[in-house]
């Protein structure tokens, strides 16, 4: 058995937690690994700083959609603030099996498209602050 | 092995010779390569089946780049002691070398390059930029690698030009009649790849070089899949540029060969500028060299071309039309075998008399590079990914692909490892249908 491959990866893989589509997200961005061809688009419902509600979907390798799935897991409920501080290296924590270097773009993908996503949250509100 | 394999090519791949009985030991020319005998990190032996994104290299042609390295290091054309006309030697006996592998009408129509990308990068900068103005178009076809797309959508985008672009049927081949149908346009150029590198299919090189020709337009062709693994003749294809990259044909990376018309090479204005390209050089205003050097601007990779060399030898000496027959055997043998051990999988491409030794598929359900990693464990190695052809995989809707590739050492009993791993994947993925990946 490859350590990668490990039952609770693959679980969530073939059953992603929080995958689907959110009816009215405050912020939302449609991540790729082009080379790869993995794609993750992450919605998220913000309100007072919190992130109330997430979801995902996308479509790619194992290691990409099964780490989607882990930092949904883990964002939700949490403040703006916290995820912001979330670092690669606690992403890999969260995964668990060790990430060749080939495949450090795959298993960091959603964390990376979860960042956009705040950034473009962070400046669409910053618009409609400054336009009141 | 199959005898179905082995069955004369008909109709679109006249180009391929008729079978003659394979003659190739690939069992014993595998002690030529020392990378065969090494062992991955859990002690499996090496299953090397990604020949298509590069070869291995045999001894002959490591000691070739060692010699030049360690006994005559030293620049070509301009040293005048001993080991600078050996070197010189050596790089021009290595452009005769590829010039007959290709039957070449003369080695000085041999320019050599890094790869193929390079040359084609020459031809769309020295002869396109030339000769395509605006409203001009390029004839390409959809199969074709990003080198031979990129390079043309640059220089149409400068000049105001078009491209066009044969579609493929959805088993791979070229539809020659929307091919003559955009001949009708009058294009001045037709630029396509000799044998694709995700679906294995040769094109009938010969008869769309024909077709252009009628049409009035002049014709590129892409061998980087092609050299290495089929007989090659330019003269006879009537092709008017030609291009390969050495590392793919078992010699080292940065080595690589235009070949075009004199005609056509003597016209050409030079592409890099520098120091050997020239004749004379004032401070303003210079003479050209004469061809190939014109276009071999500075210091080449010296080694890698002498390298290159010792390759187009080897290859000769197997003999090209023993390596097609072995390599068409294999790409037949893999797909049927990889259909009855792994059922679900899905190969893509033409069928096997179509195509030369590439086998792309999917497990579906299980990404390409899952399916990759997890063959890696067992010291297989395949590609996974686009393969440098997005808009293929976009005709097919695939994100990405696996693929297997073979070369003169591939083993019928590697493709059964291959199978063997396949059906490990489809076991850890525990055959559950996932999302569509």
């Amino acid at each position: 058995m490859d350590d990668l491959y490990r039952d609770y990866i693959l679980e969530h893989y073939r059953h992603p937690h929080n995958f689907g589509i959110l009816e009215a997200p405050t912020a939302s961005y449609e991540g790729s690994n082009p080379l790869c061809g993995d794609r993750i688009t992450m919605m998220l419902g913000i309100s007072d700083g919190v992130v109330r509600e997430v979801s995902f979907t996308g479509r790619g390798c194992a290691i990409s959609q099964a780490s989607a799935s882990l930092l949904t897991d883990e964002i939700k409920g949490k403040t703006v603030e916290e995820v912001e501080k979330l670092t690669p290296d606690d992403l890999l924590d969260l995964i668990g099996v060790e990430i060749s270097p080939a495949r450090l773009k795959c298993a960091l993908l959603s964390l990376d498209t979860v960042a956009h996503a705040l950034a473009e949250e962070a400046v669409a509100s910053q618009d409609a602050t400054s336009s009141t | 092995m199959t005898d179905t394999a082995t069955t004369a090519a008909v109709g679109r791949t006249a180009d391929v010779p008729a079978s003659t009985p394979a003659r190739l030991d690939a069992r014993s020319l595998r002690a030529d390569f020392p990378i065969l005998a090494t062992t991955n990190r859990f002690g499996k032996p090496l299953v090397y089946l990604d020949s298509a994104a590069t070869s291995l290299k045999p001894q002959v042609v490591i000691d070739a780049v060692n010699a030049y390295n360690g006994e005559y290091s030293s620049n070509i054309h301009r040293g005048i002691y001993e080991i600078a006309e050996r070197a010189t030697g050596a790089y021009e006996s290595a452009r005769a070398s590829v010039a007959r592998l290709i039957n070449a009408p003369e080695a000085a129509e041999v320019v050599f390059v890094k790869n193929a990308t390079e040359a084609i990068n020459l031809v769309a900068n020295s002869w396109g930029r030339r000769n395509i103005g605006r409203g001009d178009s390029i004839v390409l076809t959809e199969m074709e690698h990003h080198a031979n797309l990129v390079p043309w959508q640059l220089l149409v985008q400068e000049k105001d030009g078009d491209l066009e672009f044969v579609p493929i049927t959805d088993d791979g081949l070229l539809r020659l009649e929307v091919y003559e149908a955009l001949l009708h346009l009058g294009p001045k150029l037709v630029a396509f790849t000799h044998v694709s590198n995700m679906l294995g299919t040769i094109n009938p090189v010969r008869r769309l070089t024909e077709m252009a020709h009628e049409a009035g337009a002049l014709v590129l062709i892409d061998g980087a899949q092609a050299v290495p693994h089929l007989p090659v003749d330019v003269q006879a294809i009537g092709a008017d540029f030609y291009v390969f990259s050495g590392h793919k044909m078992l010699a080292p990376t940065g080595s690589g060969a235009l070949w075009a018309r004199r005609e056509l090479l003597e016209a050409m204005p030079p592409f890099m500028a520098g120091g050997d390209m020239i004749r004379e050089v004032h401070l303003r205003r210079s003479e050209w060299n004469e061809i190939p050097w014109k276009f071999e601007a500075g210091t080449p990779d010296i080694s890698a071309q002498i390298g290159l060399g010792a390759a187009a030898e080897y290859l000769m000496t197997l003999g090209m039309d023993n390596i097609a027959v072995h390599e068409r055997e294999l790409a037949a043998y893999a797909m049927t075998t990889l259909r009855r051990e792994v059922p679900s999988i899905e190969i893509y491409g033409p069928a096997a008399e179509f195509r030369g030794g590439v086998v792309a598929f999917n497990l579906p359900g299980i990404h390409p590079h899952d399916v990759a990693q997890i063959l890696d464990r067992s010291g297989i190695c395949v590609r996974a990914g686009h393969h440098c052809t997005m808009p293929l995989h976009e005709r097919f809707d695939l994100a990405a692909t696996a693929r297997a590739s073979f070369n003169v050492y591939t083993l019928p009993e590697e493709i059964d490892a291959l199978a063997a791993g396949l059906r490990e994947v489809v076991r850890i993925f525990d055959g559950e249908p996932g999302r569509p990946g």
